[in-house]
């Protein structure tokens, strides 16, 4: 994949060089290519004059950071104490199964991609999925399934139709 | 100079000195793994626990960093120490059971079993390596990266570094991927009958 | 806005703005917080924008959007003024209603009103409604009446009269005597009283001058959200106490560390500060004074770890969040091996409320130990979800049934879980322990931030305990042995346990792991992270023996003891359990009664959710 460097140095100009920026910078780079690319991360050792290892230190101890590319759909479930205690240990169960993958992994088609966050602060919706942005509360993993199928339909509208049509036929 | 009391004797230490200075200096042993007198101490591995009694408040902490105060008492053998080290090299062990250092500190200080789930790596993360390579290499090649259980020494993108001059500085510091024991045991448990001779000699048995 | 060049034009200031308001007759408050933001408030928001300027009404109606309420089982919220009306759930299309009756007709929308649940009473006022009678809103009384980006709302309120306060009438040891007079503890967890933090600094010889006071917002327990609430519905009053603590340590800059799971909180703090400097509150001579102060925002990256002090320090200056030795304490070298000066938002936004009341005021509320008030998050198997502010003292029992309005659906309390991952839960037997720093050590849990779950029946002890070490073995940063290894370990004894293959033995090791974990790792977290597991095991006992000699779990909750069945006679086989199913265990035709393959069955629980009959067991 070719990587287009100015979000990059646009990034650190934004911040300045100083070593205490690496932290946004990372999060702004990562904001514009939903990872944060070899290629990038190099050359922001390179300008920022900070050894290699410890970028790379950097973006692999923080789980807000992914070194592989995400999918076009950010599924997010709560596992925070009250939701936990509201059963959303179901619902990410049913999660990974609907999709094939583990928190932190993104599905072969790059579709979807599971994340699990500690705690929203939205606890009287819980449990809380929050899907491309969009919080959905009192999730159970009958809904979740419901909502992933949804959104995968969605994706698959030509194919979708044309199953339909077959089944009809 | 600070003075303080190591196991009941009245020594004195220089400001600035770790309590595991003090001690080495004054001939009292204390296991240590991840520290080497040459690099930046990291307090990681806990080996080097000690007792230490002060204000009428006794705690447990690691030796390597702990700058000496004036009046502490340390125990570097008390019953609260031995429980504890025991369960690190034990802890130690079920993560890297085939290192030969670890199977003499085993010996040592009395670990009989491992009762944990155990793996097979070749690595306890005790970070001598990294640091060898930056202090005293000036190169940096490697580092950490991940976290928690997850945590690993590599080079970024785990590609040969460009800083990497192939010196084995971290090969030579390296206290686990050395020889695997080559004890009568099978891969994986204890031997306790591979004692180090000449470590033996110098240091009272190992409990029974 | 220009800048306020002296103290004399700040009161002249606050005296424009306050004459400017009283043009308006109503005010509309919109909680903006986050729980009422998921439930799209902006929405209500926007209605009422329209609808005011659709009726001409912008010159005597205030609209403003808030701050977190701390009613959040019942948002969108809408509170009216001057007559206090609360509103619950009020969705755009009640706009028009509530303008019309509310506030050109001066009556209450009926059907909006809170219901009290006791006796069917409709209540009219926010301080009648049960939920907040009990509570003492000191800190977050603020949330309801400021829009938190302009910083307007706040000086109108008596923003910042602290911070002047300070500079020209107090001397630096002063205010750290009277922070210590008030008894002001550290409230992000461990209580460590303030004022002594404070004179550390103050006295701490800086190498080049500089200084730094900094503010822990990354507010890493699940379930709790208060500094996020407080931070993001009154920044200000953070900032004030910043400058405040600045002024009597002898710092010029300080840090808020913000967690970036919380991206409105730093956009109104953000905004808050730039208006904060434009007015001169913020920067070089405030007020004209000879004191300067400024503060950056440093974002985390996702690490429960960086709320531990070093580790904070350690990601604002760009490298790894890994706790070092405090042997030398930060206060003396912390950040860029600075006399650094660490505390949590809740903290900070207590020091302008004490120069405000008065130290003998201050010191009259909570208990003698621990002064001032808490904000809990009380959240879990709790009928009223919020944000709850007491004075120290309250017994848990009069917040989770006074104020949470206890279990809902029928169930029994079972215990409360307080400090996050440092706690540990409370059984019903201690329910009148009164709130407080040294009482919930007492009972084997502590204070922590703030968060409050509540669980009950349905709970299994054992697998919370299983939780938190999943948690903790997650955020562990993997620098020391006995947290990386020993937590590893305590992880799979705590899952045999759940599946029923654990002996006893095994139970007695995991205490032996938990007494080696607590007593040699290297930082807070890995030396309280076995509380959650020793504090189960010291009060429910009972449940981990059914685990290991019955193989039992009473909640119904560990996969591998539980089992689904259908019963025959009450399945009417509608085939919705068999179509639900996700992996096909469910067999049978329409209208017969159908099976479940337990070699197949996942125990996911859906066909239980899904059947209309109440056909499906739980075993």
């Amino acid at each position: 994949m070719e990587v287009n460097f100015s979000p990059t140095l646009t990034a650190i100009r934004k911040h300045g060089i100083g070593r205490s920026n690496l932290i946004p910078i990372l999060h702004e780079i990562q904001g514009e290519y939903r990872y944060l690319p070899e290629d990038s991360l190099r050359s922001v050792a390179d300008i920022m004059d900070i050894p290699l290892v410890d970028v790379y230190g950097v973006a692999t101890f923080f789980t807000s950071f992914s070194l592989r590319p995400k999918g076009k759909h950010q599924v997010t479930t709560c596992m925070g104490t009250a939701c936990h205690v509201r059963k959303s240990g179901g619902v990410l169960e049913e999660a990974k199964r609907f999709l094939g993958v583990e928190p932190g992994q993104t599905t072969e088609d790059m579709l979807f991609s599971l994340e699990t966050v500690n705690c929203l602060g939205a606890c009287a919706m819980g449990p809380i999925v929050v899907i491309d942005g969009k919080y959905h509360g009192q999730v159970t993993p009958a809904k979740v399934k419901k909502l992933l199928q949804d959104v995968a339909d969605a994706e698959r509208v030509p194919e979708y139709v044309e199953d339909r049509v077959a089944a009809v036929l | 100079m600070v003075r303080l009391r190591i196991d009941g004797q009245s020594v004195e230490a220089e400001e600035g000195w770790t309590i595991l200075e003090t001690a080495r200096y004054y001939g009292v042993d204390i296991p240590t793994l991840c520290y080497d007198e040459g690099l930046s101490p990291y307090s990681a591995c806990r080996l080097c626990t000690v007792e230490i009694i002060s204000g009428g408040r006794s705690r447990l902490s690691a030796s390597c960093s702990f700058p000496v105060r004036e009046g502490i008492e340390v125990l570097t053998d008390s019953n609260k120490v031995r429980r504890a080290r025991k369960v690190i090299i034990e802890l130690m062990l079920a993560s890297c059971p085939n290192s030969r250092t670890l199977q003499c500190l085993a010996s040592r200080y009395g670990v009989t079993e491992i009762r944990f789930k155990a793996e097979d790596r070749d690595c306890l993360l005790c970070g001598l390596c990294i640091r060898m390579c930056k202090e005293q290499m000036q190169a940096g090649a490697i580092g950490f990266s991940g976290r928690g259980v997850d945590r690993q020494v590599t080079m970024p993108f785990s590609m040969k570094s460009e800083s990497c001059r192939e010196c084995g500085a971290c090969l030579y510091i390296c206290p686990i991927c050395e020889m695997p024991c080559g004890g009568p045991m099978q891969p994986g448990e204890l031997c306790n009958s591979c004692l180090d001779t000449v470590q033996l000699q110098a240091f009272p048995c190992r409990e029974e | 806005m220009s800048k306020i060049e002296s103290l004399p034009s700040f009161e002249q200031y606050r005296k424009a703005l306050d004459s400017e308001r009283k043009k308006y007759t109503a005010t509309v408050s919109v909680c903006g917080g986050t729980g009422c933001h998921a439930h799209e408030c902006v929405n209500v928001f926007d209605a009422f924008e329209s609808e005011i300027v659709h009726r001409g009404l912008e010159d005597s109606v205030e609209l403003k959007i808030t701050g977190c309420h701390g009613f959040c089982e019942m948002g969108p919220l809408v509170v009216i003024w001057p007559q206090e009306i609360f509103y619950k759930q009020v969705s755009p299309e009640d706009v028009p209603r509530i303008i019309e009756q509310s506030l050109l007709g001066g009556k209450a929308v009926e059907d909006l009103l809170y219901q009290d649940p006791s006796n069917g009473g409709k209540i009219l006022r926010e301080d009648d409604i049960p939920f907040y009678k009990k509570q003492m809103r000191i800190l977050m009384d603020m949330n309801g009446k400021i829009n938190p980006r302009n910083i307007d709302d706040y000086i109108v309120q008596g923003g910042y009269t602290a911070l002047a306060k300070a500079l020209f009438e107090l001397e630096p040891e002063e205010i750290i005597d009277a922070v210590d007079r008030a008894g002001l503890r550290g409230r992000g967890g461990a209580g460590f009283p303030t004022a002594n933090k404070w004179r550390s600094c103050r006295q701490a010889k800086a190498r080049d001058g500089i200084k730094y006071v900094l503010c822990n917002a990354d507010e890493g327990d699940p379930g709790a959200y208060m500094d996020r609430s407080l931070l993001e519905g009154n920044p200000h009053s953070v900032i004030e106490g910043m400058a405040i603590g600045a002024y009597a340590i002898g710092a010029n800059q300080g840090y808020i560390y913000v967690r970036h799971e919380y991206p409105l909180t730093l956009e109104n703090l953000l905004t808050a500060m730039d208006q904060a400097r434009e007015l001169g509150l913020l920067g070089v001579n405030i007020l004209d004074s000879g004191f300067d102060f400024d503060i950056k925002v440093s974002v985390g990256g996702g690490a429960f770890v960086c709320g531990e002090s070093t580790a904070l320090m350690a990601s604002i200056e760009g490298r790894i969040g890994e706790p070092r030795v405090k042997h030398i304490h930060t206060a003396e070298r912390g950040l860029y091996n600075r006399p650094t000066n660490l505390n949590n938002v809740e903290t900070w936004a207590n020091v302008p409320l004490i120069i405000n009341r008065g130290v003998e005021d201050y010191a009259s509320i909570g208990t003698e130990k621990s002064t001032g008030t808490k904000i809990f998050s009380l959240v879990g198997k709790i009928k009223n979800t919020g944000l709850v502010e007491v004075p120290m003292g309250t017994t848990l029992r009069e917040i989770i049934y006074d104020i949470g309005g206890g279990v809902p659906d029928g169930k029994t309390f079972k215990a409360v879980q307080t400090g996050g991952p440092s706690g540990g839960c409370i059984p019903e037997s201690l329910l009148d322990t009164p709130v407080d720093f040294d009482r919930l050590y007492e009972v084997g849990s502590m204070m922590g931030s703030g968060g409050m779950i509540v669980m009950d029946e349905d709970t299994c002890m054992v697998d919370i305990a299983r939780y938190f070490l999943d948690f903790l073995c997650d955020e562990s940063c993997g620098k020391c042995v006995p947290c990386r290894e020993g937590l590893k370990q305590m992880q799979h004894i705590i899952a045999d346990i759940t599946e029923g293959n654990a002996s006893p033995q095994q139970l007695d090791l995991l205490k032996e792991l938990a007494w080696t974990v607590q007593e040699t790792s290297l930082c807070g977290l890995g030396q309280t992270a076995p509380n959650p597991v020793l504090s189960t095991i010291r009060y429910f006992e009972e449940e981990y023996a059914e685990h290991l000699e019955e193989k039992k779990c009473r909640a119904g909750v560990c996969k591998a003891l539980i089992s689904f069945e259908i019963d025959p006679e009450a399945c009417t086989g509608c085939l919705r359990c068999k179509k639900s199913c996700p992996v096909g265990a469910v067999t049978g035709e329409k209208k017969q009664p159908h099976t479940i393959d337990q070699s197949q069955c996942e125990k996911c629980g859906i066909c239980l959710e899904v059947c209309e009959y109440e056909a499906v067991i739980r075993k």
